[in-house]
């Protein structure tokens, strides 16, 4: 008896400190995204949020989470909006990210930037991790990461991180130490601030394509987000941000009013409003019209909420207390790293 | 399925539960089972292949062994009444009608070896003839896929054939199980060779699980992956850049990949073959050692007794012996000693039969004239080093440097020079490509290029070198305590922390260090392609 319980006590104490020691090396050896490349946080920045209750929940790539303020949302309109987006997440991840999303709140209206339809499969493995790896285990995760993994991949390599991430043992640096168990926000309600300014000069044309077509599973997956939002009562608006680049085609144009018309769906191609919303593409860019910097995004979060909250009727939340303390906090936040932006890139601030 | 992929990690871990779950009786049964599936993976149609050569095998051993003992018993009741050369005319009758099947089976599976493995080799050469002689049509290539182990099944199943028509080993009567003995799944993919006698013993007996075996089974699994994903794969790299530019990377380069591709092919062929080992082992089943440290020995004769035992005795005692006692050899042999010298009789037969033997090898390491070249090489080397052999006797006795140890670290350090530049053969694609790189290193004046950083633009940076460094050294290291004894049995003998922290940390380096996954090449086993 005595002997049983000794080996037992070996077999748990030898599996905690295996299990422990490979644990504490999988943290380590992660990648961080605090500093530089500071996309593969996104995602993961959700769940951190203490009221979920979202009214409006942007998808997409970095054409939502860097064109629109869920802040200037809140101060303008009292809307309580959050941007579920990464770099380059392509369609299938937005869908399983939405049908995640849902599992915590059931916001009246989506908002999905159609950009991501070009692409009928993953582009990049990098990608694929950096908004993946963000996500809590659940079926959709699941599901994401098979829809997403390219040839090359491994399921594996998700559920296991460590077996990915092991050459990193030579890059370490001491963030990788500081951020093991936490990490610093770089978002604000998953918007990604930028306050410097390029200007948009000789941006390209689109060059010819032999095939302007969307791709079977783009569509799939468009539908099957059309369906979920319809199943659950939400309003699906698509849009396509004023990213001057990469080039958005009148024939991709076409082919997205005709998808919205069928399924009555409102679509609204901010490129056609430049003019309307006031974009000024020598101050409101900053990467020569990619994407906005924070001029750009929020004079283009005003004019969306304006259709949000007018033709939707997204209601105005400022007089619920709890969430405005919340979105206090979420201000002062937002301002104080506009005016370290400022202070860092040395611009006046207006 | 590579032996260093998920799904094979996976495939083994599921063969070892369901193995000891499994009654003992049926055990032997859920081994071919997995052994046909991991088959079926790797190709449905490579079955084909392996399923001719079982079954033209088995009934070619049950045949020959039926007449065998259809011949005792016919000559036991007729023993009175045959005279002697009755008996001498039957008995030649009797092992014709054996030769027919042996060699009839033998035609069979080396035809097939041959047409999959060397049609597009001779059709390369026919064409290059046609050529020379001013014919501009072109045979076209055949291009067919080399099934998975075709190159060792092959050869085990005609030693089998062999045994069995020498009488030295029974023949398997259930074909089944025989399918076990060619297509037991770890060997499939780079050997060792099996002897039917030897494998037999364990294979088909059932095994309770015993945590000492199962343990000892997988810690030589894990120092395998250590010895390919930790040095193989991550050297690979700067051999590949060396070898693939011999215009850029000559001189000191072709040096250093010389001596690259050496430690790669050694860490890639023996961590193999530790994976097979350990995988049988965890099974209880016993697969012969292919490799005795053969990077220890003094002499290439001792290499070749010390590397990849189980080809080298395949090709001695099927090759090289049959060759060498045939009637032709010693009708050449006579002549010699006859027109000649005593000892030119004498040495005769063993320059052909050891000529034949590795013209064999190296073909069969690879349809292409490097291997050719590479085998008879080996094969001047070594006849070259028998004929020195009274003079090195003389030398070392006048010395007595047998027992020096710095003059013995010497012959140590030659052999393995001598091997590295004997490599570079099966290293480069021709042998024009080979003798250029080899030429190089004793014409070009880069040899600043070791110590001025530019190995550090070859695909491997500082860390890589500091892992590989670590790496060599314990395998020396392992090496060297192995030859007082099994280095897991001193292990298991320390306190269990200690046992913990070495086979963890081996585990936590392979993990942490191997060369694998997204960013690195899949690199297959060297010896895969054979």
């Amino acid at each position: 008896m005595k002997q049983k319980r000794k080996v037992l006590i070996k077999i748990i104490l030898t599996t905690a400190v295996v299990f422990g020691i490979l644990f504490l090396l999988q943290r380590l050896l992660m990648p961080k995204y605090v500093n530089d490349v500071v996309e593969g946080a996104f995602i993961a920045e959700y769940y951190q949020e203490e009221n979920k209750d979202f009214d409006v929940i942007f998808v997409g790539d970095c054409e939502v989470y860097e064109n629109f303020s869920p802040v200037k949302l809140w101060q303008e309109y009292g809307i309580n909006s959050y941007i579920r987006g990464s770099a380059e997440q392509y369609i299938w991840q937005s869908y399983y990210i939405l049908e995640d999303t849902l599992r915590y709140s059931m916001p009246d209206a989506v908002i999905f930037n159609i950009q991501s339809l070009q692409f009928n499969e993953s582009q990049s493995e990098a990608y694929n991790r950096m908004t993946l790896e963000g996500m809590k285990w659940s079926s959709s995760k699941v599901n994401a990461i098979l829809a997403s993994m390219k040839e090359d991949e491994n399921f594996l390599d998700y559920v296991f991180p460590i077996l990915r991430y092991h050459s990193r043992w030579s890059e370490l640096t001491f963030d990788d130490v500081k951020y093991m168990f936490s990490s610093k926000k770089v978002t604000h309600n998953g918007y990604y601030m930028r306050v410097d300014v390029k200007p948009a000069e000789n941006v390209p044309a689109g060059r010819p394509l032999t095939d302007y077509s969307f791709g079977d599973k783009a569509w799939k997956y468009l539908k099957m987000m059309t369906e979920l939002c319809e199943e659950n009562g939400i309003t699906l608006v698509l849009i396509k941000a004023p990213s001057l680049y990469p080039y958005w085609y009148d024939q991709w144009d076409e082919q997205v009013k005709d998808y919205a018309e069928e399924n009555n769906l409102m679509y609204i191609n901010f490129l056609e409003l430049i003019d309307e919303i006031g974009i000024d593409y020598k101050t409101d860019t900053y990467d020569a019209g990619l994407h906005m910097n924070l001029s750009g995004a929020e004079k283009l979060s005003v004019y969306l909420g304006r259709i949000l909250s007018e033709e939707i009727g997204i209601p105005d939340r400022r007089g619920d207390e709890e969430l405005s303390a919340i979105w206090e906090q979420n201000i002062e936040d937002y301002e104080a790293e506009k005016e370290r932006q400022y202070k860092y890139y040395g611009i006046q601030a207006e | 399925m590579l032996f260093t992929s998920y799904e094979f990690i996976g495939f083994a871990m599921l063969l070892l539960i369901a193995y000891y779950c499994c009654p003992k009786k049926y055990q032997w049964v859920l081994l071919l089972m997995f052994s046909c599936a991991f088959y079926y993976i790797a190709g449905p149609v490579y079955l084909i292949y392996i399923f001719i050569t079982i079954i033209t095998t088995y009934f070619a051993a049950c045949m020959i062994e039926k007449n065998a003992d259809r011949q005792s018993e016919y000559l036991k009741i007729h023993k009175a009444e045959m005279s002697k050369e009755e008996k001498k005319s039957y008995k030649l009758h009797e092992k014709h009608i054996r030769a027919g099947w042996k060699i009839g089976c033998i035609v069979i599976n080396i035809g097939i070896l041959a047409v999959v493995k060397y049609a597009d080799f001779l059709i390369d050469n026919a064409n290059s003839i046609l050529t020379s002689f001013g014919y501009t049509g072109k045979l076209s290539f055949a291009s067919l896929a080399l099934p998975l182990g075709i190159s060792f099944y092959t050869l085990q199943a005609i030693g089998y054939l062999i045994d069995v028509y020498r009488g030295t080993v029974r023949a398997e009567r259930n074909l089944f199980k025989f399918a076990l003995f060619i297509s037991f799944f770890p060997q499939l993919i780079q050997g060792p060779i099996s002897r039917f006698d030897s494998l037999s013993k364990t294979l088909y007996s059932g095994h309770t699980f015993d945590i000492k075996t199962v343990s000892y089974g997988l810690q030589r699994v894990l120092w395998g992956f250590f010895k390919k994903v930790v040095i193989a794969d991550r050297i690979l790299a700067g051999v590949q850049t060396i070898i693939g530019d011999i215009q850029t990377y000559n001189g000191a380069y072709a040096f250093v990949g010389m001596i690259f591709y050496t430690i790669e092919l050694y860490a890639d062929f023996t961590g193999g073959i530790d994976i097979t080992i350990g995988i049988a082992q965890s099974l209880g089943i016993t697969v012969q050692e292919n490799f005795i440290r053969p990077y220890f020995s003094k002499s290439l004769k001792e290499y070749w007794r010390r590397w990849h035992i189980s080809m080298c005795n395949w090709f001695r005692d099927y090759i090289f012996y049959p060759v060498s006692s045939s009637r032709l050899i010693q009708k050449v042999s006579k002549f010699s000693r006859k027109k000649f010298s005593a000892a030119i009789g004498k040495h005769l037969p063993i320059y052909i039969s050891s000529f034949v033997v590795w013209f064999a090898t190296g073909i069969w390491h690879g349809a292409s004239w490097n291997f050719i070249v590479w085998g008879l090489a080996n094969w001047f080397v070594l006849m070259v080093s028998e004929e020195l052999e009274p003079v090195y006797l003389r030398f070392h006795n006048r010395f007595h440097l047998n027992t020096n140890f710095l003059y013995r670290l010497y012959l140590i350090g030659r052999t393995v020079m001598l091997v590295c530049c004997l490599n570079m053969f099966d290293c480069y694609s021709s042998v024009s490509d080979t003798l250029t790189a080899f030429g190089s290193m004793f014409t070009a004046s880069n040899w600043h290029i070791i110590w001025d950083g530019a190995l550090l633009n070859i695909g491997l940076t500082m860390a890589d070198y500091c892992i590989l460094l670590a790496g060599i050294i314990l395998l020396i290291a392992v090496s060297a305590a192995g030859r007082s004894g099994g280095v897991r049995d001193k292990i298991s003998m320390k306190p269990y922390p200690v046992r913990l922290c070495i086979w963890f940390g081996l585990f936590l380096i392979v993990i942490i260090m191997g060369a694998y996954g997204v960013g690195y090449d899949a690199s297959q086993f060297i010896y895969n392609r054979f």
